[in-house]
């Protein structure tokens, strides 16, 4: 524990937390794009998975204490090392010409915080507080995510907030290798690739969920029009998730 | 003799504290004369008019003690790729841009000292801090005694070409000193001289690094498009392994001896 903390407090330390963080949170953003396929298998499929997930307890809360930690970890470094480099060009330059560095590497900051107010709204959005986006709440999640995205404005936000994850996640996952020390002259070039192949994978089918939703490819489910259509009771009797 | 006009806009700053501007000069340069060369006519010229020469830092001027950093037109070492400034030509320039802008390197790790030259001892203080290697001395060993692989051999080669120039902390975005200390841990680290103090050298090269105000590597890999000498952020990933490592596992020669 003392060499875990005084490796933190060097840069490289804080590099290497915020690679297994960023990693970890990879494997999950991953994981929830899988799950939430589902969707194009209709609404039942959806709640049975959604369900299934609901009675698992001791795997959810651990997966959820987890991640928390990790973007705790995250985003204190991320923080820190940003503040620091920072500091370390008191002056910039009055011409900078760049030759290696991406769009995405040097908008990690700026992807960061685009994430950081994402996944705040989407935690509000979908577990947290509901009411205060949708017109309806339900006890039904695959309704709930349907009134989430068919919402233009909120799809938008979805669209948004996953060009940003694409756009971390292309240099982060790259990156990730270099920091934690990951290099071997054989296999350096396919961690440029893995990074745009799981970039471009994960963006797009996060992209698709809203888009299908907007396009009508994903369709209400039965019944929600009409419960959409006495709304105005914020509680209603949408069929419950139970089949 | 081809000769063209260029206007160069140089950082000019009397003193770590002064108040630093750009100043315009016209010259009439030479192809084949260095950048250097090219400083030197300004500079002569300003003498003459009885003004001060513009200060830039030089020594060797073949490309091999790493004093002539300075950035041009946004790059360090100028355009040329894997050239320092004393081996960059004005021949480069034949075809424009004919508004060269000259800025010393600009990190806090390299603090001003005049005009172009900055003070870049904090790469002497990392050295020092990774200390020596324990070898064998007396009669000379036969220069087969210890074999080492060809590849890595020449891996560590390569990490030796650091020439301490410093436009890896000047192109770096984040004014990060990564690649330096990791061709100097990686040099060592790789020979089996270096194995006995390897641990304790990375953790105190980098600590050193970090005490320095350099800033930390985000992997833009602008360092390695920028060295004179083409030092490879592979190294960097070494360093940060070797770090890791060293710190789980070094073996902490100062708490023992605080015991005897
Ligand atoms: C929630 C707010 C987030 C913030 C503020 C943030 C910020 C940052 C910043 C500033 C960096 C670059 C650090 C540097 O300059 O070296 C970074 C790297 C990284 N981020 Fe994030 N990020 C966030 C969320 C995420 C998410 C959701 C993921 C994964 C899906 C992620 C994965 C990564 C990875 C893998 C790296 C590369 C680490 C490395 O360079 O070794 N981050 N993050
Ligand atoms: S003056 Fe020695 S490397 Fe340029």
């Amino acid at each position: 524990m003392q060499r875990a903390l005084t490796l933190y407090q060097s840069t490289i330390g804080k590099k290497v937390a915020m690679a297994l963080s960023g990693l970890v949170i990879i494997g999950f953003s991953i994981g929830h794009m899988l799950g939430n396929l589902n969707a194009y298998a209709g609404e039942v499929a959806f709640n049975e998975y959604a369900e299934g997930l609901a009675n698992l307890p001791f795997i959810v809360w651990p997966t959820r204490f987890l991640l928390l930690a990790c973007f705790g970890i995250h985003i204190a470094s991320a923080f820190t090392l940003v503040t620091r480099n920072k500091d370390a060009r008191p002056q910039a330059y009055h011409v900078t010409k760049h030759h290696e560095a991406t769009f995405a590497s040097k908008a990690m900051p700026i992807s960061g915080i685009a994430l950081f107010l994402f996944v705040g709204f989407h935690l509000l959005h979908f577990t947290l507080a509901p009411q205060l986006f949708n017109a309806a709440h339900f006890e039904n999640p695959f309704w709930n995510f349907y009134a989430g995205l068919s919402h233009p404005v909120l799809a938008l936000v979805y669209i948004a907030g996953n060009l940003a994850l694409g756009l971390h996640i292309y240099h982060g996952f790259f990156s990730a290798f270099q920091s934690i020390g990951a290099n071997h002259p054989k296999y350096n070039p396919l961690r440029r690739d893995a990074a745009v192949g799981l970039a471009t994978i994960l963006t797009v089918a996060n992209l698709m969920f809203p888009i299908s939703v907007q396009l009508g490819y994903i369709e209400a489910p039965a019944g929600y029009e009409a419960a959409m259509a006495d709304a105005a009771a914020p509680v209603n009797d949408a069929p419950a998730g139970d089949h | 003799m081809s000769t063209f006009n260029i206007t160069l806009h140089v950082w000019r700053q009397k003193s770590p504290t002064a108040q630093g501007k750009f100043e315009d000069y016209k010259v009439e340069a030479d192809e084949h004369m260095s950048f250097l060369e090219m400083l030197d006519v300004v500079n002569e010229d300003l003498i003459e008019k009885g003004k001060e020469p513009i200060a830039f830092d030089h020594d060797c001027r073949e490309g091999i003690c790493g004093m002539c950093g300075m950035v041009i037109n946004g790059e360090a070492h100028g355009p040329q790729k894997l050239t320092t400034t004393c081996q960059l030509h004005m021949r480069q320039f034949k075809n424009g841009p004919f508004d060269i802008w000259i800025e010393p390197f600009r990190a806090a790790g390299f603090p001003l000292v005049k005009d172009l030259v900055v003070d870049r001892s904090g790469f002497d203080r990392i050295i020092q801090a990774g200390g020596y290697i324990s070898i064998r001395t007396g009669a000379p060993l036969d220069a087969n005694a210890t074999p080492i692989p060809k590849a890595v051999s020449d891996m560590a080669m390569d990490a030796a070409e650091c020439i301490g120039c410093g436009a890896c902390v000047a192109a770096c975005p984040n004014a990060s000193a990564s690649l330096f200390t990791a061709a100097k841990i990686t040099h060592l680290g790789l020979l089996p001289q270096g194995q006995a103090e390897r641990p304790e050298r990375a953790r105190n090269m980098v600590t050193a690094m970090d005490n320095e105000g350099f800033g930390s590597c985000t992997n833009h890999g602008e360092c390695e498009s920028a060295c004179p000498k083409g030092i490879s952020v592979d190294f960097i990933a070494r360093m940060n392994r070797d770090f890791v490592k060293a710190s789980a596992t070094a073996y902490d020669r100062a708490a023992k001896s605080d015991g005897d």
